[in-house]
């Protein structure tokens, strides 16, 4: 094939060798022999591209999109703009790609705003601005090293190179109700020395432990912000213990085509490309494990916080376009967080969309959780929109088209969209509503069992017609308490945030059984272990997707702290000695994964209808008003594979209670799978290992007690 | 970036010494991917390589698949700790044998 014509400089400027580039796509792209730099602006009139030799304060050199350029055929000096539409676009040749960091100066006609001033644009062009599309972020390279808070320049671009050799793998596309949803913090995982990881801390470390992963029994991994945040963005001490507190979760995009730096071993080498490759490497071995990634993905703000924080990027490129804005300039506040990203702005919608589709194809994702999702539906004015076009946009993507989308569907503004996310056919949501109903059901809240058996069947209350995948269950997330804590505390205990306990929700449904947190008392202690056998039995018998907590398989404790986003030690970290401290709790969660993955009847698509019927104390006679309810699946009903019949009692009355068993066909017997309320040695088996039951007739079943017995 | 070359007994052993990144990966490539077009077996010594970029890692996975394609075979020799780490975690060593030493390499070659 002919040479393309267009890979040679036809511009110079000082020992630069240029060409007018490419608008599309936007960010950096390798052409031959050059980079192709582009991005956005509609209300700047004027933009430099700023090189730097990596680390370096000063720029190697600062080449604007508009000025007089040598011409390199005829040697002649002419006037040159590089730039189509709203797009400054700039191809540079010969450049040392891996050892330069890059960004913009920007400028407009309108006036200066200073920090803390609200404006319809921030121009400044003293200042150089992280690309919006930067593939690579340098200068948080590794992990909570100090940073130099004098560089002007802190976020800087890199260029990476998008090759990888993914052998053959792409995402697995497993059917939504089949996963079961490990939700983790990369940092949290392996950090701890007893994770015995050779890279702690590091997406490198979750790799060494897929191992464990498999044992448990998940198969999806929802990873906390990965894109590069600043853990350094408003960390301060704690007024009395002096502890250094941050941004650990890392809700606060800084760049969200870049992965976090900080999180993989190869940061410190500077080397985008290597981040790249680390990353990419961990996803593509949890794949042939047969584990999904799903990203959570924050759209709803930006670093930048209000017009009293940093300008990072957005801001300074093209603050009216990115944010959401009142007439006088200021930032609307929808997220909490200061600032609120313009999503339903047409070219933000863009930026959302290519980002995505780039981890959907660069990196296999297998989906996104959308944190405060419900902001994505507001118009630039911050009103709900009947028809939001980047919901649809996303609902409606070829390359998305097999991610799981999963929305938070509610955001701090006071939107609540559980139920009614416009989902068009395709979105899911985190169940807020499985998660209350269900703590209150387990510390025995009489009166709620109708609004109990939706939640069970999948909440077609909520999802009728979009099947059971809509639903994300969950018991416990990252925000509010542990499972450990949910049943250990009564109440938040937040000191160590250093904001005198004001911060977190107050509206937790936990119950102390007795005692606030820790304590000696076998009794108290014997209750919560069942009370968390009780919870993980509930989700894991639930129609819909289950998501676990990172850590609850071993009852992982935060100490009664309900929101512990600022802290990195050991509040967040996993110890993973609590495996063998709470050998139990473990094997009863393993086992409860393997048994909803051995049944698909515990898994239907759509919601069940005759499969399931209702039982109380007595067969087929549920009583809707007490803490006491049974549901039997009929799993031989489903296709294409037949299942077992499934039996479940829920007994959340503090007395022992007989069951009545509802007959079985002829020749069917019960096993007994799970009874927390049973001696440890006999609580759980592992599925196909039940042992009969003694007595098909009736089943006695401690207070606080699920039982889960199995019909075949 | 030093390239040497020396084939003895069938086994070409080809000594890099200089960092390999995105400057001198081209050069590697140029001159190091020919010296395969002979070679079936081959030994890459890297001991005095002491740093080994993203480009670095790309020529490498380069030379095992021309290597590959002809079923012959390739052996790192030499690597210091802080590029095996980057290999390993980066899933460029899983493609590679590796060996402490030449001789080691070479014993491993004649077998």
């Amino acid at each position: 094939m002919v040479t393309r014509i267009d890979v040679y400089p036809t511009h110079r400027f000082g020992n630069y060798w240029l060409r007018m580039g490419h608008p599309f796509p936007f960010g950096t792209t390798f052409l031959a022999g050059g980079i192709n730099f582009s991005v956005f602006s509609k209300a700047a009139n004027y933009c430099v591209l700023v090189l730097y030799e990596r680390g370096s304060q000063v720029p190697l050199v600062e080449i604007p999109f508009r000025g007089l350029f040598e011409k390199v055929d005829s040697g002649e000096v002419v006037w040159g703009e590089f730039r189509i539409g709203n797009v400054f676009c700039m191809t540079v040749f010969d450049l040392p790609y891996e050892q330069i960091e890059y960004g913009f100066r920007m400028d407009g006609h309108y006036p200066r705003v200073s920090r803390g001033q609200p404006g319809i644009h921030r121009f400044n062009p003293e200042q150089v601005l992280l690309d919006p599309y930067a593939k690579g972020i340098g200068g948080r390279d590794i992990w909570g090293i100090p940073p130099n808070w004098e560089d002007a320049f802190p976020h800087r671009g890199r260029i990476v190179r998008d090759d990888f050799d993914w052998e053959g793998d792409r995402p697995l596309e497993i059917p939504l109700e089949d996963l079961v949803i490990y939700e983790m913090h990369v940092r949290s995982f392996t950090q701890d020395p007893t994770s015995g990881c050779k890279y702690p801390g590091t997406f490198a470390g979750i790799r060494e432990k897929i191992p464990y992963l498999k044992e448990l029994g998940v198969n999806c991994v929802e990873l906390m912000p990965i894109f590069e945040f600043d853990e350094f963005e408003n960390s301060r001490q704690h007024p009395q213990t002096g502890e250094l507190l941050m941004n650990y979760w890392g809700y606060s995009t800084v760049g969200f085509f870049a992965p976090k730096a900080g999180y993989a071993f190869t940061g410190q080498f500077g080397d985008g490309t290597q981040v790249a490759d680390e990353l990419k490497t961990l996803i593509k071995d949890l794949h042939s494990n047969g584990i999904e990634v799903i990203l959570d993905v924050v759209f709803n703000h930006t670093a930048e916080g209000n017009e009293h924080g940093p300008t990072i990027s957005y801001r300074g490129i093209d603050n009216q376009t990115y944010y959401m804005l009142t007439p006088e300039g200021y930032y609307f506040n929808f997220s909490g967080c200061g600032n609120t990203l313009n999503c339903n702005n047409p070219v933000v919608r863009n930026m959302v969309l290519d980002c995505l589709r780039y981890w959907a194809a660069e990196y296999h994702i297998d989906g996104f959780r959308f944190d405060l999702a419900a902001i994505l539906s507001r118009d630039p004015w911050g009103f709900p929109l009947p028809n939001p076009p980047l919901l649809e946009t996303l609902a409606f993507d070829p390359i998305l088209g097999k991610c799981k989308l999963i929305a938070e569907a509610w955001d701090a503004g006071g939107l609540y969209q559980v139920g009614n996310f416009a989902a068009y056919g395709r979105w899911a949501e985190w169940n807020g509503k499985y998660r209350d109903t269900m703590r209150k059901f387990l510390k025995g809240e009489p009166g709620i069992l109708g609004e109990v058996a939706q939640r069970l069947q999948g909440s077609p209350d909520l999802y009728g017609g979009r099947g059971t995948g809509a639903s994300i269950n969950f018991i416990t997330c990252h925000d509010g308490f542990t499972l450990m804590d949910l049943v250990s505390y009564n109440h938040k205990h937040n000191q160590a945030n250093g904001e005198d306990n004001r911060d977190g929700s107050d509206d937790n449904y936990s119950w102390n059984c007795g005692w606030e947190g820790e304590t000696d008392d076998l009794e108290i202690k014997a209750l919560r272990s069942r009370q968390i056998k009780n919870a993980l039995a509930i989700l894991l018998v639930s129609q819909g997707v289950p998501m676990l907590l990172m850590g609850d398989e071993m009852g992982r404790t935060q100490q009664g702290n309900n929101n512990t986003y600022c802290h990195d030690n050991h509040l967040n970290w996993l110890d993973w000695t609590l495996i063998q401290k709470n050998a139990d709790i473990y094997r009863f969660a393993r086992c409860c994964i393997a048994f909803r993955r051995a049944h698909p009847a515990l898994r239907l698509p759509y919601h069940p209808h005759q499969e399931i019927s209702w039982h109380g104390t007595q067969a087929w006679n549920a009583d809707w008003n007490g803490r006491v309810i049974a549901f039997m699946v009929d799993g031989r009903q489903v296709s294409p594979i037949p299942d077992n019949i499934i039996y479940v009692a829920l007994n959340m009355y503090w007395e022992t209670l007989p069951f009545e068993l509802p007959r079985l066909p002829p020749n069917y017997q019960w096993f007994v799978f799970a009874n927390t309320g049973a001696e440890i040695c006999e609580e759980v088996w592992d599925p196909g290992q039940e042992p009969v039951l003694s007595d098909q007739a009736t089943f006695l079943l401690r207070g606080r007690s699920v039982a889960i017995l199995v019909g075949r | 970036m030093k390239i040497n070359s020396v084939a003895n007994n069938g086994i070409t052993i080809i000594t890099l010494a200089g960092d390999i990144d995105s400057r001198t990966a081209p050069v590697v490539q140029e001159q190091v991917v020919p010296m395969t077009t002979e070679a079936d077996k081959l030994i890459l010594d890297l001991t005095q390589v002491s740093y080994m970029s993203s480009a670095g890692l790309r020529v490498l996975l380069l030379l095992y698949r021309q290597v590959a394609s002809k079923k012959g075979q390739i052996i790192l020799v030499g690597l210091s700790p802080s590029i095996l780490d980057t290999m390993a975690v980066t899933g460029f060593l899983k493609f590679f044998s590796t060996a402490n030493s030449l001789q080691e390499a070479v014993a491993s070659l004649q077998s």
